[in-house]
Parts: structure tokens; C-alpha cells; sequence
């Protein structure tokens, strides 16, 4: 769309919204090569220097709550692909039945759910459940699991959805006519094609599980402190430069990943539409 | 299209995927589970599945917090009388105790803390839509190569630790901060300017973490106008302004509504933004909430006011869900 005259305003806000976005982690990253421990007065002589990354390596407690977090991250994720990914097909390909209605409210809800009321509601179910069948013992890994599990798959399924809603269902119904049955269609046509949602649902699920501070400290127990509990002990008493050592840490990671991923998924978007097109000069 | 062309495709991805999806089925289902989803069992297993794990671990889960906002605080573990108790052989006795309640109109605190965080939410998700409109604006009239590079640069943010972004600001308003000595430096101010522990500061927290999710939706909307539209307005004499009032804003309703549930009633419970830079004489009902389960160990009042808070959200939150599901099943 152009409008008749370029006007002004509009760069204006793009420009400082992306400051606005940037400016802050940029800091953060700039004062993570601070000498000084008082963070934002920057000690020119002695800086940059690198002395917070190896305090930040050799921190026992942040290491482990990294790790316990990377493998919570993991397990959710999975789970989430697989239940966000039933539910994306129920409610994109299934048409009518009993029940869908109150299906894609309890998976839209999650979404804006505030953190606290999930959090809470999951930790008394969890302690109910512990009261009446004696399962899960005690909360911690396990509970945490299941709590991002139940909040990703949304997630998942939302993305799902709207890349199932983008296809017509011309290639299941083909693949039916020329005698697959279901799960053979879901096998060879749907599956392939859903799968960079899934991949995407996969990786967002994973992010989330990985930040979640709010739902975790609910339904966490003794021994199950993730990295967003240590950090945010730490950043309630202040400023730290460690935390922005880890923080810069944490952003070239997750850039990295984001580009390589959108460059690939871009690639591969590029390369499904000349095939689509050749496809359909071939048939024609 | 023609049969071969759909088989074509069909065998494509066949061939792309093939050795992958081989592996996967080499150590995958047994065959017995797919004889089993072929007899029609299949889709109510693949309905069953994920709505038993949801209605276990979502719906359920809030029927416990009202019950237990009508029981009595008792110290034990767990820390709350039953609803109800068995009298003799055949008789129950169900106590439903409103104390909890009456509690929470009762002391103002919960009551301001209520208002305070509509307030909060309410103008934070009004400085989210103006300047999240305009960006929005701008990336859908971009070129294409522009537009994805600017999406990325929106998302982006969005894949790093919120936690951490919202220590970030920490470092830029504290009286000490970045934005103080700058000023300072620059002779503006000779007295820094307190910015942390102030609703200015929570506003800016809460406008930061949420903006993708007010510009994405309005993205969404704003890519499909017809740009035709616009030219015929122009045609008939109208201003670009008058233009963007009479055309471009209203077809762009959906979009600010989605945007603006999907800030606001999160923004509502939201708890680690006010804890890290909001006002200690004044707090949000997430902080309430979380005080009153963690500090207090008063499980039931924290089972009150979650009630009460979900009952506040109920209307937003359908909302959102309408226009959700209009946006999904719409084929873009």
C-alpha cells in the first residue's frame, strides 16, 4: 500500500520504537565489560574487560539452575509439540464434534491468562492430587514439567492452526482419493507440511519453559530452582554485573539462533513455492 | 488442479521427507496403534489425548481454587479446612464460608490493589497501541524485504529472557542509572530525576515486554487492507488523513481489540515487572495474590482473589477468544 505523500511520523515512531526495543539490551550488554561493581558508572582505564564472564563460568549455583532449566526447557518443549500439535489438527481439520467449543477455549485462555492465577491454580491442584492418589510425591521437576507443558501447547497449537488454516485441504483430500487412509494422509501430506509450525512451536515452547519465573516458583519444591528464580533473587537486590554477563550470554545465543532460523525457514518457504509452481506446470 | 499435479506435490514431499519420516516409524507407534486409529478409534484418541491433559491440569485446577476460596485457614499442611466432612455415617456437612470474601471488601487494600492494577493495565495498553499502531503501520506499507528484517527485529526481543529485559531497565532509570547520567552530563538536570519505584516506570516495563504482542496482531490486520481502498479515497478528494480515519482505522478494529486483550489482561496479574520497578506503597493484586499464598500462607484468601480477579478478566478474556478465533479460522 502507498500512501499519495510520504509523511514523516511514520519512520519517526518506527525508528525510536526500535530504540526503545534495542537501547536497553545494547546497554546491558556494553555494561556486562565494565570493570566497576557499580554497573552503570563505566571505569573507563580498567574496561572492557571480560572478568564478569569468568565469575559468571565459575558460579556453581547459576551453572546447575542453567542446566535444570535446559532440560525442563527440552521435555515441555517436546510435550507441547506433540498435545499443541493434536490439538492444531482437532481444531483445524476436524470439523464438528462435542465439545469443540470448550476445546479451543481451554487452549485460547492459557494464552492471556495472567501468570499468577495459573501458577496458583496448578499448585493446588497439584497439592489435591497429592491428598487424594498420592501423585506427584512432592513437587519439583515433575510438576514444573507438566505446568509449562500445559501453557506452551496453546502456544504451539495457535501456530499450528493458523499454518493448517493456510493450505487448502486439496493435497489430505488427493492423497484420500488415491486411497490413503488417515493416518497414512497425516504421515505423508499433513505432517510435512505443518512441520516448520511445529518446528516454530518447538523452539517458542522451548523459550518459554526457559524464562518462566511466575508459574515455576508456584509449583517448584526444594531442589528445583530454575535459572529464572536464581536470577531474579539476585536482580531483586539490585543490579549486578554478572546477571549482565549472562544476560549478553543469553542474547547472542538466542540472536544467533533466530537468524540462522529465519534464514533457513526463509530458504526453504522460497523452495516449496518453486516446487508448488513446477508442480503445477508439470500437471497442467 | 489437476490429479497429477496434486500427485506430483504429493511425491515431492514424499521423497523430501521421506528417510526422516522411515525413522521415525521404524522406532515410532507400533503397528497395533495404527490398525486401532484406522477403526475410527483414532480421532477420539487424537481428540481424547490433549483435551484429558487440559481438562485435567487447566479447568480442573480452577475448580479447586474456588473451592478452597470457601474454606477456613487451619495451620496444617495443606493449609486449609475441608469443605466438607462426613457426620457420623450418613450425613456430610458442607461449609461454605464467605469469610474470604467479606475479607477482601472489607480491607481497602485489596480493593485499591484491584483498581490500581486496572489502572496500571489500562494506560500501559494505551501507550503499547500508540506506538505500537504506527510501527505496525510502517513495516506493513515496507517493502518485503524490509518488512520480514523489521518483524525479525520485533520478535527478536521477544525470544530473550523477559526477566532479564526487565532487569535492563534497572540499569537505565536507577538514580545512578544510564538516563541520569546522561542528563547529568549534558547539564539538563543537576539533581537526578527518581524514575525507579514509580508508575512511570511500570508503564515503561509493561509497554517494553508486551509490544510485540500489540504489534504483531495489528501487523496481521494491517498487511491485508487493499490498497485500492485508499486510492479511491484519495480519489474522491479525501485528505490522507481523513483517509486513515474513515478507511484505514476502522477495517483495522480486529486488530487494536486483539492487540489490546492480549496486553491488557495479562497486564493485569502481571507480578515481576511492578516487583522489580514499581511502588512499594502501592501494590499490583499479582503481587497480593503472591504475598498472601507465599508470605501469608493464607491459601484461601489467595484463592479469593484469584477468583476475583479471573472474575474481572472473564469478559476480556472471551473477547479475546472471539476475535482469536475468528483470525484462525480466516485462511490468510
Amino acid at each position: 500500500m502507498s500512501l499519495p505523500r510520504r509523511s514523516i511520523f511514520v519512520p519517526t515512531v518506527l525508528a525510536f520504537g526500535f530504540a526503545f526495543l534495542y537501547v536497553p539490551i545494547l546497554s546491558m550488554m556494553f555494561f556486562s565489560l565494565n570493570n566497576s561493581s557499580l554497573v552503570t558508572v563505566w571505569d573507563g582505564p580498567n574496561s572492557p574487560t571480560l572478568k564478569w564472564y569468568v565469575k559468571l563460568l565459575n558460579n556453581r549455583p547459576i551453572l546447575d539452575a542453567a542446566w535444570l532449566s535446559i532440560k525442563i526447557a527440552a521435555v515441555n518443549a517436546t510435550g507441547a509439540a506433540v498435545l499443541g500439535t493434536l490439538v492444531g489438527l482437532v481444531l483445524a481439520r476436524f470439523g464438528r464434534f462435542r465439545g469443540r467449543t470448550l476445546l479451543s477455549a481451554i487452549t485460547t485462555a492459557p494464552l492471556v491468562m495472567p501468570e499468577v492465577i495459573t501458577g496458583l491454580s496448578m499448585l493446588l491442584l497439584f497439592v489435591a492430587l497429592e491428598q487424594w492418589i498420592g501423585w506427584p510425591s512432592g513437587r519439583g521437576v515433575t510438576t514444573i514439567t507438566i505446568a509449562h507443558i500445559t501453557f506452551s501447547m496453546s502456544y504451539v497449537s495457535v501456530i499450528v492452526q493458523s499454518r493448517l488454516a493456510s493450505f487448502d485441504e486439496s493435497l489430505e483430500e488427493a492423497a484420500m482419493d488415491l486411497g490413503a487412509r488417515p493416518p497414512r494422509v497425516f504421515r505423508s501430506i499433513t505432517l510435512p507440511l505443518i512441520f516448520p509450525a511445529i518446528l516454530s512451536g518447538w523452539l517458542l515452547s522451548f523459550t518459554l519453559s526457559w524464562d518462566d519465573l511466575v508459574i515455576s516458583q508456584f509449583v517448584a519444591g526444594p531442589g528445583s530452582t530454575t535459572l529464572p528464580m536464581v536470577i531474579f533473587s539476585k536482580v531483586r537486590l539490585g543490579v549486578s554485573p554478572d546477571v549482565n554477563a549472562l544476560a549478553t550470554i543469553m542474547v547472542l545465543i538466542v540472536a544467533t539462533g533466530v537468524v540462522v532460523s529465519a534464514v533457513v525457514m526463509q530458504r526453504q518457504e522460497r523452495r516449496r513455492q518453486r516446487e508448488v509452481q513446477m508442480a503445477l506446470a508439470s500437471g497442467e | 488442479m489437476s490429479r497429477q499435479g496434486r500427485l506430483a506435490i504429493f511425491e515431492r514431499y514424499a521423497q523430501r521427507w521421506g528417510p526422516f519420516w522411515n525413522l521415525f516409524y521404524r522406532f515410532g507407534p507400533p503397528r497395533w496403534s495404527l490398525l486401532l486409529l484406522q477403526n475410527g478409534w483414532g480421532r477420539n484418541l487424537v481428540i481424547g489425548v490433549p483435551y484429558l491433559w487440559l481438562t485435567l491440569f487447566f479447568l480442573i485446577p480452577f475448580v479447586i481454587v474456588l473451592k478452597i476460596s470457601f474454606s477456613e485457614i487451619r495451620i496444617a499442611m495443606p493449609p486449609y479446612a475441608p469443605l466438607w466432612e462426613w457426620v457420623g455415617d450418613t450425613a456430610i456437612s458442607i461449609k461454605l464460608n464467605f469469610a474470604n470474601y467479606r475479607y477482601l471488601f472489607s480491607d481497602s487494600l485489596y480493593v485499591s490493589s484491584y483498581l490500581y492494577s486496572m489502572q496500571v493495565a489500562a494506560i500501559s495498553t494505551f501507550f503499547c497501541l500508540l506506538l505500537g499502531y504506527p510501527m505496525a503501520y510502517g513495516i506493513a506499507r515496507a517493502s518485503p524485504a524490509a518488512r520480514n528484517l523489521c518483524l525479525m527485529l520485533i520478535i527478536l526481543p521477544f525470544w530473550t529472557s523477559f526477566l532479564l529485559r526487565v532487569y535492563a531497565w534497572i540499569g537505565l532509570l536507577k538514580n545512578n542509572g544510564v538516563i541520569n547520567n546522561v542528563l547529568m552530563a549534558l547539564g539538563i538536570v543537576d539533581q537526578p530525576i527518581t524514575m525507579m519505584q514509580t508508575d512511570f516506570a511500570v508503564y515503561i516495563g509493561i509497554v517494553y515486554s508486551y509490544l510485540p504482542f500489540m504489534i504483531l496482531p495489528l501487523y496481521t490486520n494491517l498487511e491485508k487492507h487493499d490498497p485500492t481502498l485508499l486510492e479511491a479515497a484519495a480519489d474522491l478528494g479525501a485528505k490522507p488523513a481523513k483517509a486513515f480515519f474513515r478507511v484505514t482505522l476502522p477495517l483495522s478494529m480486529p486488530g487494536i481489540f486483539a492487540g489490546c486483550l492480549l496486553v491488557f489482561i495479562p497486564a493485569v496479574g502481571e507480578y515481576v515487572i511492578p516487583s522489580l520497578l514499581g511502588r512499594t506503597d502501592q501494590l499490583m493484586i499479582g503481587r497480593v495474590l503472591s504475598d498472601e499464598f507465599f508470605a501469608n500462607r493464607d491459601w484461601p484468601v489467595a484463592g479469593a482473589v484469584a477468583i476475583l480477579m479471573l472474575l474481572m478478566l472473564v469478559v476480556p478474556i472471551m473477547l479475546f477468544q472471539h476475535f482469536q478465533g475468528r483470525e484462525l479460522r480466516k485462511p490468510s
